[in-house]
């Protein structure tokens, strides 16, 4: 559905993206995931057609988004970051607008805009200024919007940013049930939104792609993924030291609460060294209150990776 | 073409959304009819050589107001979409860059227009209340609103230029304020400069908005400045589709 081959934006003295190569398939929900700054909505806008590449090329639905972008542009919808709107006209007449733009045929018009509003929960404030709106709704009108013209792809820039948790939730779970009919690419620097919603996830840094790859993969293919939490009163034993011995464990570090040790292990991956830290526990007289295994998260995938390119 | 009306249509309502549209047109009355007003009582105190409609059209009074409104029509049309960033939706649409260049400028055109419809009915009332004609032929009122029209294109289409250019509709506004009086009175110059041929004055005259209005608001069909202002129009469009085209690049 979108194809990028050696994608390249250089702006004024300053390179945003960089040689970029992936593709999205049919019915995907790719997440794309970096920090601020490391050139997703730049990549977005270039598939979206608001900016050239520098080079390299770029397609949606087989269609070059410089040389065909008419017909690309009509198969994506697309939710800029920020979601800039007309502020001084009510929702259903700016979804009325932006169906003529999209070429809904007449009679469809009023239908489809029925339903984006429905699926969007836009009811209750279709009579409403734009002006008027929060920020949630602001953002559903956006989604509204990409959704018009039933699009095979959806390109959303940041769709849960400035809201709020109730919101962030409210949306997710709409995109979920999108992706059930739509491709999606949809940015985000918030972690747990990509792992909860998203098939493949591409990591992005500094305009480079670090790794692209599903959320499980990726959680595998981590060298420290995955860590144990010991609480116990240790007595006079050194239990780093201890801990370190056992098999697949990496690194162990210490801290107190109120005369009982806090010991986190960082771990390999796919080992699992509770029943060991039991029975060392055992042997040694330990009183446990806590012993937990904490998965890896993709926020350590992505610190990994992050802080790994930082130090070359 | 249902695009471009859709994009027209809603150029021409968001004039009708926002306040600077009803100061420039209460502003616009406002002078427009003083100057009538002005032109009657003055031809009541003593016979005089030229119709109403042509003192009207004639007054540098209503010239100083008529270079004003165009940069208040036409700052917001680029510069406010850069601003706000809408620009990115609406070009993110399907539709082309020409269509929004022309849905822009014709909007501005439709606003303009609707201004001087009113005027219209400065010259019935004056018909209907003293019995007396208000312009020495028919032709006149064809001759000044297409003269009016032609003219207003071109600097509307210099509005349009100056608003691509930059994100602040101040900086647009001062751009075209300057372009447009620079234009309009550079007509003056041969009242001021004495000293100079009878054929650069012919010349000078032939580019000279205020002398080409004297001839038109008589009656007398000239299609020189027609030529002359539709070329200039297309040009200063094209300028505005190029520069629109590198300038939405930059965001
Ligand atoms: N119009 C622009 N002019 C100059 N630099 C830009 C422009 N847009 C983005 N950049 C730069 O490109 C880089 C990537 O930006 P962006 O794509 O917005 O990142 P992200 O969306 O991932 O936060 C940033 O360093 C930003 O400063
Ligand atoms: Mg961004």
């Amino acid at each position: 559905m979108i194809k990028v081959e050696n994608l390249t934006k250089k702006f004024a003295g300053q390179t945003a993206i960089r040689d970029l190569n992936f593709e999205v398939g049919q019915g995907e929900i790719m997440g794309f995931l970096g920090p601020n700054g490391a050139g997703k909505t730049t990549t977005m806008r270039i598939l979206a057609s608001f900016l050239p590449a520098t080079s390299g090329r770029a397609s949606i639905a087989g269609f070059d988004v410089f040389e065909q972008s008419l017909q690309a542009r009509a198969h994506l919808g697309y939710m800029p970051e920020n979601v800039p709107l007309y502020n001084d006209m009510r929702v259903s007449e700016y979804l009325n607008y932006r169906a003529a733009l999209k070429s809904i045929p007449h009679r469809r018009v009023s239908e489809r805009v029925g339903d984006v509003k429905e699926l969007c929960g836009l009811r209750e404030v279709e009579n409403k200024l734009i002006r008027a709106l929060s920020k949630g709704f602001r953002q559903r009108v956006g989604l509204a919007d990409a959704l018009l013209h039933e699009p095979d792809l959806l390109i959303l820039d940041e769709p849960t940013i400035g809201l709020d948790p109730n919101q962030i939730r409210q949306v997710r779970e709409l995109i979920k049930n999108l992706g059930r009919q739509h491709t999606i690419l949809l940015s985000t620097h918030i972690l747990p939104e990509v792992e909860m919603t998203c098939s493949r996830v591409i990591i992005i840094n500094k305009g480079r792609i670090e790794a692209c790859d599903t959320p499980e993969n990726l959680l595998g293919r981590i060298r420290t993924a995955g860590g144990v939490t010991l609480e116990a009163r240790v007595g006079a034993d050194d239990a780093p030291t201890q801990l370190k011995k056992i098999a697949g464990v990496r690194d162990v570090s210490e801290s107190e609460d109120d005369g009982w040790k806090i010991l986190s292990l960082r771990v390999e991956s796919g080992t699992d060294v509770r029943p060991e830290v039991f029975r060392l526990a055992r042997d040694r007289n330990w009183e446990v209150r806590e012993l937990t295994a904490r998965r890896a998260t993709l926020e350590d995938v992505f610190v990994e990776i992050t802080h790994s390119d930082e130090a070359s | 073409m249902r695009k471009f009306y859709t994009l027209l249509s809603r150029e021409v309502s968001s004039y009708f959304y926002s306040p600077i549209a009803y100061i420039v047109l209460f502003f616009f009355l406002f002078v427009s009819g003083a100057d009538f007003y002005f032109q009657i009582s003055f031809m009541n105190q003593r016979p005089v050589q030229y119709s109403v409609q042509e003192a009207f059209f004639n007054s540098i009074f209503f010239w100083f107001a008529f270079v004003l409104i165009f940069p208040l029509i036409t700052m917001r049309s680029f510069a406010e979409e850069f601003k706000l960033g809408t620009i990115e939706p609406l070009m993110t649409a399907p539709v082309r860059d020409w269509q929004v260049v022309l849905a822009k400028f014709f909007g501005a055109v439709i606003f303009y227009v609707v201004l001087w419809v009113p005027t219209l009915l400065y010259f019935a009332i004056f018909q209907y209340v003293t019995h007396q004609t208000a312009a020495g032929s028919f032709g006149a009122y064809w001759g000044s609103y297409l003269m009016l029209l032609l003219l207003g294109m071109f600097y509307i289409s210099i509005g349009c230029f100056a608003s691509v250019l930059t994100r602040n509709q101040i900086i647009a506004a001062v751009i075209s304020f300057c372009a447009i009086t620079l234009h309009f009175f550079s007509g003056l110059i041969t009242f001021i400069v004495t000293e100079i041929s009878s054929t650069m004055r012919q010349v000078l005259g032939y580019f000279s908005a205020l002398e080409q209005m004297a001839t038109l608001s008589r009656g007398e069909i000239d299609t020189r400045p027609i030529v002359l202002y539709v070329s200039l129009t297309m040009v200063m469009l094209g300028l505005t589709y190029q520069a629109f085209q590198t300038r939405k690049w930059k965001l």
